[in-house]
């Protein structure tokens, strides 16, 4: 059934359908919505048989979603930003277990400079945790992705986090097909662990392991998001099957095909790429988009796949590497090494919600087909703002803190549009 | 596509205006989209929310900087922010005020521009007369309704019906058809000079 309904709202429907029988979570913004809108289902009897637990911190919220998932129970909870980075001790354990929780990560940038806008800096930040990482690009592919995820989840026993952008999916009003009870029913069998605490039948979770077999069950970790790379583009075929939608999976491309330059990214900046793609193609020129969906496990062969024909790529990321410069940009030139006449790009965007808008990546395609770019850029950087700084550090020792320097620089945005 | 910007402070009711908008549009069978600018979320602080409207998916996800129409929810910001930015030369203005553009110093700002896009509102006092606060956002939504013919005022009419329930929707809905009927009355006159 057709909605027009906030993101938030619409995952915490998502999620409800998926039967969840213990949701606990420490309300941070952007996600606080989806929380609070399964904490009425639970409250008012919508939602059975589930519990809602209220957790002190972000850490115990993920302990409980430990817990809970240890004994046997399907497990949810969401988190952003500084409070995903309360929790990360608890989300290695998670993942080291092997336990399939879901967490939704509303994407959003890490202090300090505070701030509470989005980027990917977040969920990135956990690339090595062992978790799935799936980034939706609307909110339909965010409410899709959820039930995609536990499925996954349940048969890895590995956990997901399901990545959407802060405020510009978790608090867009846009349309959604939300699907039947009866169709997330077909779709997502009744969870059926392969380890559970049982007091009939005892057993212990979470052995000290030794370097007699360490590297062995962290392998098998990586083993099985292996098989998620098999397991994923069947995952989105069945859910195609059932719902008659072509979302998830590992990658999606956009006018691919003759390309020869290629735009790379992840998450709802993929709609605005598009949409100047679209108007570029109406001017002649070859440029095409791929969409990163599973950032963990990585597709390294559907990226080669879909650049085995492009001159050069750019890696559009709204998240940095400090002292490296790309995250995702790394990932995408590991996967085409050995192909040396591909010139690649990365370009840093967006970091703590910069608007990206149209007219700024109209430029910077252009320079990337003219291969005029750098190697590495920082989209409308403001390089006044930045040297003034750099300058003022050359010339005293005391120079200051520098956020508090720039903010003086540049004075009040309580008036600007974007 | 059409694309609102709505400008306010916090407590106006600025992103639920916006919202509302984009149900009422997706109730006509469009595409709609909405979303606000975030941060300053403070009781009293300028707020800024838009809302997109058209008849495929909506991908884009930039802010509205060239809008085809705004609505300005209290008219002490014309001080404070550039509220006018990016409007298109031909686009649709709805000011909350019990006073004239010319009253509030933006004669030269109308001059040039479509007569019958441009109109002012008292939504506040239509809120308080039939609300009982002084909330200008539905009648203002209705008014730009009515203004724009962008959407029914059926439709308005439905999106509070799914918002709101009892004695706020009744006087949500009374207050949108108050602002509604005396839009299409002013846009009759100007018609008329």
């Amino acid at each position: 059934m057709f909605k027009q309904i906030e993101g938030s709202k619409a995952v915490a429907e998502a999620v409800a359908l998926c039967r969840p029988e213990v949701i606990c979570a420490y309300p941070i913004s952007p996600q606080t919505h989806i929380v609070e809108a399964l904490g009425e289902s639970v409250k008012s009897g919508a939602l059975t048989p589930c519990e809602f637990i209220n957790v002190e911190s972000e850490f115990a919220a993920m302990s409980v979603a430990i817990g809970a998932s240890a004994t046997g129970a399907r497990s949810y909870t969401a988190t952003a930003s500084q409070g995903l980075l309360f929790m990360v001790e608890a989300i290695y354990n998670a993942s080291g277990l092997g336990l399939p929780i879901v967490m939704t990560v509303a994407n959003r940038a890490i202090g300090a400079p505070i701030n509470i806008w989005n980027d990917h800096s977040d969920s990135l930040s956990q690339r090595d945790s062992g978790w799935m990482q799936l980034f939706a690009e609307t909110n339909q592919e965010a409410l899709d992705l959820h039930i995609q995820a536990f499925k996954l989840a349940e048969e890895l026993s590995l956990p997901v986090m399901v990545c959407m952008d802060g405020f510009i999916l978790t608090h867009a009003y846009e349309r959604v097909d939300m699907p039947s009870q009866q169709q997330v029913d077909a779709y997502l069998p009744p969870y059926e662990p392969r380890q559970v605490l049982d007091p009939r039948e005892p057993v212990s979770i979470g052995a000290m392991v030794g370097p007699e077999a360490f590297m062995e069950v962290k392998y098998l970790a990586h083993a099985k998001q292996m098989q998620a790379l098999e397991r994923i583009p069947q995952l989105a075929a069945e859910f195609k099957q059932v719902f008659g939608r072509g979302t998830g999976g590992l990658t999606h491309t956009y006018h691919g095909e003759d390309a020869e330059t290629i735009i790379i990214a992840m998450g709802s900046v993929l709609g605005t790429v598009k949409d100047t793609v679209d108007e570029m193609r109406d001017g002649g020129h070859k440029i095409g988009v791929l969409g990163i969906t599973s950032y963990r496990p990585f597709p390294v062969a559907q990226v080669r796949e879909a650049l085995a024909h492009c001159k050069r790529f750019v890696v559009l990321e709204k998240s940095l590497a400090v002292g490296m410069g790309g995250i995702l940009a790394t990932d995408v030139r590991m996967a085409m090494s050995g192909r040396g006449s591909l010139r690649g790009f990365t370009v840093v965007a967006g970091l703590g919600g910069r608007a990206i808008t149209r007219k700024s990546l109209h430029k910077l395609f252009r320079e990337a087909e003219q291969e005029t770019l750098q190697p590495l850029t920082f989209l409308d950087l403001d390089w006044n703002v930045v040297n003034k700084q750099l300058a003022r550090e050359r010339e005293v020792r005391r120079s200051g803190p520098a956020a508090e320097n720039i903010l003086r620089d540049i004075g009040t945005v309580a008036s600007k549009i974007a | 596509m059409f694309e609102l910007r709505i400008h306010g402070r916090g407590g106006q009711g600025v992103v639920t205006a916006t919202e509302m908008m984009s149900v009422a549009a997706f109730a006509e069978g469009r595409h709609a989209q909405a979303f606000p600018s975030f941060g300053s979320e403070r009781t009293g602080a300028p707020v800024v929310a838009f809302c997109r409207i058209a008849d495929k998916e909506i991908r884009l996800r930039e802010p509205i900087m060239e809008p085809d129409a705004i609505i300005i929810q209290d008219p002490t910001l014309l001080h404070q922010v550039d509220v006018f930015a990016g409007l298109k030369k031909n686009g649709y203005m709805l000011l909350n005020t019990n006073r004239s553009f010319e009253a509030l110093g933006l004669g030269d700002f109308i001059a040039g521009r479509p007569a019958e896009r441009l109109c002012t509102l008292p939504a506040t006092e239509i809120g308080l007369k039939h609300i009982g606060r002084p909330i200008p956002n539905m009648p203002l939504i209705a008014g730009f309704a009515a203004l724009s013919g962008l959407i029914r005022l059926e439709s308005v009419v439905k999106a509070i019906g799914e918002k709101f329930s009892g004695k706020m929707a009744e006087g949500n809905i009374a207050a949108a058809s108050e602002a509604y009927n005396l839009i299409k009355t002013r846009m009759a006159e100007v018609a008329h000079v």
